[in-house]
């Protein structure tokens, strides 16, 4: 494949690497998942994002390359998707955050035209669903019992200083960052306050100015992460597998 | 309904037992709603539910090394691989059910050790070959035992095989391919994959049960159909395919004894280490604690979701769930 411009391979790095940090989180709940419904759904989500990761990626270069042997430091990815699974009420929260922003930047990108929109145009069937399913999940355990309750408003109160990065502009894509802001708040509120549960007052960003990750700017359980996705494919240096 | 037996006198049971056993012998299927004995019922929750029990346990050998799978393409079929084993084990608690029996009932008999799953998920995937021998090996004997399944007399259960048969031959063929990636790699990955069809070679020939004369449940299952073959006749077909598959490896299988013999048509093989298998099925085999504990931290764990779920549908109706 010819390598794309350079702004375009900025972009499609960020969102690739979105994509394959949030499906590796995803991966490790298989075998841990509260019921066997959620072992096939965490799983499948899990996929389609590797799927758009290994599309993204390939435009960029070599895949496994990008994956396995950049450090932390030139990983693009939003400091949010990189963040342990927590309980999952917590990893229900940054499925909500993350979902219902890719789907609607998908949405975006699939009207404007340009070499990502077909892609974003097979992603955001993909990604609606992933939407459907942290809503509903949102709902049920903020509306379910007391304890699920506390559990997801924690959950979304400990990931909103994370929220902020995903509306840093990313260059190369042609997407209205303010209005997909806008979109991305309301619609969250909506689901929010449908699940009885309290719009986090928090800073959108910590104490790192929004738009670390995207600059290769990481927290700190990433590196772990990374150490075990890139031991195995390190240790055999030019292997194929 | 018609078929159901009232609960009256020997006469009219012995009529629909007449009619079972006259149903069997013709290969017809029987279905939920129909008579059967009720030793029949009971041998098959037992096995289906230590066949679905086995796909859920089944999942963690595996899922153990999906974030460390060496390359996006091999990470991706591993993960469709477990989702589709979890899914099996939804088809199979499904198939169990229709016998009358449910999917936490079930799951509790699994947690408290009530019921047994496979021995083979109770050793350790200890290399990224390991994947690729689980696939080869141990799908392979799935397979080998479970085609014969899809003509089971039991309805539901002969169709959940259909199903999950396609699924395990696409994995199979995926860990036959892997280890042939391997195989033909670089001198350490070539040794990754020996050490590993080394170390399943035996357990996977365990997946066929005791040796015939040792094996309490063959005979009556064999009458009734459920079962179609002995665990010696499986386990020889089995040996018989994956001699030729090692070859085109470019492996060897670790048995002196292997060799064709001309006279029977088939490879001899063995002695397996019986006692060993006894050891395992007692819960003594190197993962049995650890894949137990994991499954039961999982499912407390998980207990406030599912309550959570409860709770909400009982508010909202399940339709809007």
């Amino acid at each position: 494949m010819t390598a794309v411009e350079a702004p375009l391979a900025a972009a499609a790095l960020a969102l690739g690497d979105d994509a394959l940090v949030l499906s590796h989180r995803l991966g490790e709940w298989a075998g841990h998942a509260p019921v066997l419904e959620e072992e096939v759904a965490l799983a499948n989500i899990a996929l389609d994002l590797l799927g758009q990761a290994r599309t993204l990626l390939s435009l960029v270069g070599d895949e496994d390359e990008l994956a396995y042997l950049r450090e932390e430091r030139a990983f693009r990815n939003a400091q949010l998707v990189e963040q342990p699974n927590g309980d999952f009420a917590r990893t229900i929260a940054r499925q909500l955050y993350f979902s219902t922003y890719q789907h609607l930047l998908y949405g975006q990108l699939a009207t404007a035209g340009g070499p990502v929109a077909p892609l974003a145009g097979k992603a955001v069937k993909e990604v609606a669903y992933h939407r459907d399913h942290a809503e509903h999940w949102t709902l049920r355990l903020g509306d379910g019992t007391e304890e699920s309750r506390a559990r997801m408003q924690r959950g979304l109160d400990a990931l909103w200083r994370y929220t902020g990065e995903l509306f840093e502009p990313v260059e190369g894509l042609p997407v209205d960052w303010s209005a997909l802001r806008e979109a991305w708040l309301s619609a969250v509120t909506g689901v929010v306050e449908r699940a009885t549960l309290t719009l986090p007052s928090g800073p959108q960003s910590g104490a790192w100015t929004a738009g670390a990750g995207r600059q290769g700017i990481h927290t700190e359980p990433f590196g772990r992460m990374l150490a075990e996705m890139q031991h195995l494919h390190r240790s055999h240096p030019g292997a194929s597998w | 309904m018609t078929t159901m037996a009232p609960d009256t006198g020997a006469r009219d049971t012995a009529g629909y037992e007449a009619a079972f056993d006259a149903a069997v012998a013709a290969d017809e299927r029987i279905e939920p709603r129909d008579w059967m004995p009720d030793a029949y019922r009971a041998t098959l929750v037992r096995q289906i539910a230590q066949h679905a029990h086995s796909e859920i346990i089944g999942m963690q050998p595996e899922a153990n090394w999906i974030t460390r799978a060496p390359s996006l393409r091999r990470k991706a079929i591993l993960m469709a691989k477990v989702q589709d084993e979890a899914g099996h084990g939804l088809y199979l608690y499904s198939a169990a059910e229709t016998l009358g029996t449910g999917r936490d009932e079930l799951l509790d008999k699994l947690h408290s050790g009530r019921q047994k799953y496979s021995s083979i998920f109770n050793y350790p995937t200890l290399t990224w070959a390991d994947v690729g021998a689980i696939g080869w090996l141990v799908d392979g004997a799935a397979i080998t035992n479970q085609v014969p399944l899809c003509r089971c007399s039991y309805g539901p259960y002969a169709r959940a095989m259909v199903r999950i048969c396609k699924e395990e031959s696409f994995h199979q063929r995926q860990g036959y391919e892997l280890l042939l990636a391997l195989s033909r790699g670089t001198e350490a990955q070539h040794a990754m994959a020996q050490d590993a069809v080394d170390r399943w070679w035996w357990p996977s020939l365990m997946m066929f049960g005791p040796p015939d004369a040792e094996s309490s449940h063959s005979a009556q299952s064999m009458a009734w159909k459920i079962k179609r073959h002995s665990n010696d006749e499986l386990r020889q077909r089995f040996v018989d395919i994956c001699v030729p598959q090692a070859d085109s490896l470019g492996l060897t299988l670790p048995d002196p004894g292997l060799r064709w013999n001309e006279e029977r048509g088939h490879h001899d093989f063995g002695p397996i280490d019986w006692t060993e298998f006894q050891e395992v099925l007692r819960g003594n085999g190197p993962c049995n604690d650890q894949r137990i504990d994991q499954r039961r931290r999982a499912h407390e764990e998980g207990a406030w979701v599912r309550e959570a779920a409860a709770a909400y549908a009982a508010k909202h109706g399940k339709a809007t769930a």
